[in-house]
């Protein structure tokens, strides 16, 4: 960042935005950030950030590297409780309960994530879907639970003959679908995405787009992205984040045709980030 | 005169070229050719005399040719297997322990102990186990050889379980414990399974380095020459047999004592053959 950022930060007037329409008008919520703090160690990553994620929508992050956009979304499932220096202060509702006093399995398992890179495990096809059903302690049949899966994932077609063959002989676009599949398979409430496309040509990334927009049907999604053209074709909201600041939270249309703040103007448009 | 080296300069990087690619060449053929001028020379001096008696007779009193070793290659086989015992869970589990679970303070603290540990000398080895348990126990077993084989594989199966853990993608973790995956299940399921066969190339690894060990079984196995039933009493080995053969002035018993060799290497070797066939099953992750 530079110079230009310095000259867009100037204050903004709280008129411009007061006007607007709230972006979640008669949506329900599924979760709520309020007031969200969080630290590494010493440094203050995310600052006071508040937001609804609406029900059955998708919902994007977007910012330049290092606004705190993936950070937050891992404090979402508390994966970021990994980090030993961590620490969170504030509230995350997930249907108006506070996951921070959740059993932390059983969130995660409400609360799916897919990284950025593929990330099978070392095992059959088969066996990554049913990793989840497995750790979750599934009593149905695990494998209708995984042809369903993978056909929500719109993997089955492609891989219904080699279910016992190893995830890597996929290519990266499968690789990652398959992980989409593993996650969905547990039935989460809340998917999150971590830049799920970034390692993905471009016919792989449409594939998955599609496959977001169908999965609207059965869960809630929160998509971290720095490509704005991704976060524009898929998400019904978004959020722009910039170092550690929600800056603007808008339905994707109002976003990215008219924003309210001139730094949000800035970076769509290219001047910054 | 343009700014660029001429076609000398471009002579020069090819013939250098060549010669750094000669050079390691050289030194891969050296590495493989030991290794064969062992194997061939084990062969030529001992390879006669590995027939069925070897394998199924007790050696023959001084004076009498012929006879076996059987005694030695169950007695190896063993000392192998207690040395196992003792030697992996330990290692892996602490290995485990120091990949995954081990603070900065007490990760530093195995690690340098480990890497003592490996540094001791074998005779030294033997010397411990002597006052610990042959002493206590009043006389040579296979126990104390065993457990002195065992101390021995323990820093290097824990050293490599580390670093083949601690090699696994974080994401993989990761991936695991977004599904709600314990870190214990994730370590079990997840972790341990994706570095398997580093950690059981490591295995192989520690077990034939000390199936060859001598020094640790002269005062805790001992020696034997005939059978040794049981855990609890002194027992024949095949390094320790080829040490004493080797030293005797008899010519029969020099012959035998390169067998003794070649049967040791063929044993390492025919159980790293077994563990990679059983490897080559099943997903491992890229590298």
């Amino acid at each position: 960042m530079n110079a230009a950022l310095g000259a867009v930060r100037k204050p903004v007037p709280p008129a411009a935005s007061a006007a607007r329409p709230d972006p979640l008008v008669g949506l329900k919520p599924r979760l709520e950030v309020r007031n969200l703090n969080f630290f590494y160690g010493a440094k203050h990553a995310l600052f006071d950030i508040s937001l609804t994620v609406p029900i059955n929508r998708v919902t994007a992050l977007i910012g330049p590297s290092g606004c705190g956009k993936s950070t937050l979304l891992r404090t979402l499932n508390r994966m970021h409780e990994t980090v030993k220096s961590s620490r969170l202060e504030g509230q995350i509702l997930l249907d108006g309960e506070n996951v921070l006093d959740q059993d932390v399995t059983r969130l995660r398992r409400r609360v799916g994530m897919v990284f950025q890179r593929p990330n099978p495990f070392p095992k059959s096809i088969f066996d990554n879907i049913a990793y989840g059903l497995r750790v979750n302690g599934y009593r149905g049949s695990i494998s209708e639970a995984v042809e369903k899966s993978l056909r929500r994932a719109a993997l089955w077609e492609e891989v219904k003959d080699a279910l016992h063959k190893s995830a890597y002989a996929l290519s990266g676009g499968q690789q990652q679908r398959l992980c989409i599949a593993r996650a969905l398979a547990v039935d989460p409430e809340v998917l999150l995405l971590d830049e799920p496309c970034s390692a993905l040509d471009p016919i792989s990334t449409a594939k998955i787009e599609e496959l977001l927009f169908g999965l609207k049907e059965i869960c809630t999604m929160v998509i971290v992205t720095h490509n704005m053209q991704q976060a524009a074709r898929s998400s019904d909201l978004t959020a722009f984040m910039l170092e550690g600041h929600l800056v603007e939270f808008q339905t994707t249309e109002q976003l990215f045709t008219t924003p309210s703040d001139p730094r949000t103007e800035a970076y769509i448009t290219g001047r910054f980030g | 005169m343009s700014g660029w080296a001429g076609a000398a300069y471009g002579r020069f990087r090819k013939v250098n070229s060549y010669v750094w690619l000669g050079m390691t060449a050289v030194c891969a053929i050296l590495v493989v050719g030991v290794l064969f001028f062992i194997l061939g020379y084990l062969v030529w001096n001992g390879g006669s005399d590995v027939n069925l008696n070897f394998f199924t007779q007790l050696p023959k009193p001084v004076g009498e040719t012929g006879g076996g070793m059987a005694n030695a290659i169950v007695g190896s086989i063993k000392l192998l297997l207690l040395a196992s015992l003792i030697g992996i869970p330990i290692g892996v589990v602490g290995g485990i322990y120091m990949a995954e679970f081990g603070g900065r303070f007490s990760a530093f603290i195995i690690q340098y102990t480990a890497d003592l540990l490996n540094g001791v000398p074998s005779i030294v080895i033997g010397l411990f186990t002597y006052s610990l348990i042959v002493i206590r126990m009043k006389h040579f077993s296979t126990l104390a050889g065993g457990f002195a084989l065992g101390i021995m594989m323990v820093p290097i199966t824990l050293r490599s379980t580390e670093q083949f853990l601690r090699s696994v993608p974080v994401t993989l973790r990761e991936g695991a414990m977004a599904l709600g995956a314990s870190k214990w299940r994730t370590i079990v399921s997840v972790v341990v399974p994706a570095a398997y066969r580093g950690i059981l190339t490591a295995i192989l690894l520690a077990l034939a380095r000390v199936a060859g060990e001598t020094a640790p079984l002269l005062f805790t196995a001992l020696n034997n020459r005939y059978w040794s039933p049981g855990w609890n009493q002194p027992t024949a080995s095949l390094p320790v047999v080829v040490y004493t053969y080797a030293i005797s002035p008899y010519d029969d018993w020099h012959r035998q004592a390169w067998a003794a060799g070649l049967v040791l290497l063929g044993m390492v070797l025919l159980t790293n053959i077994i563990a990679r066939a059983v490897l080559s099953r099943g997903i491992s992750a890229p590298r």
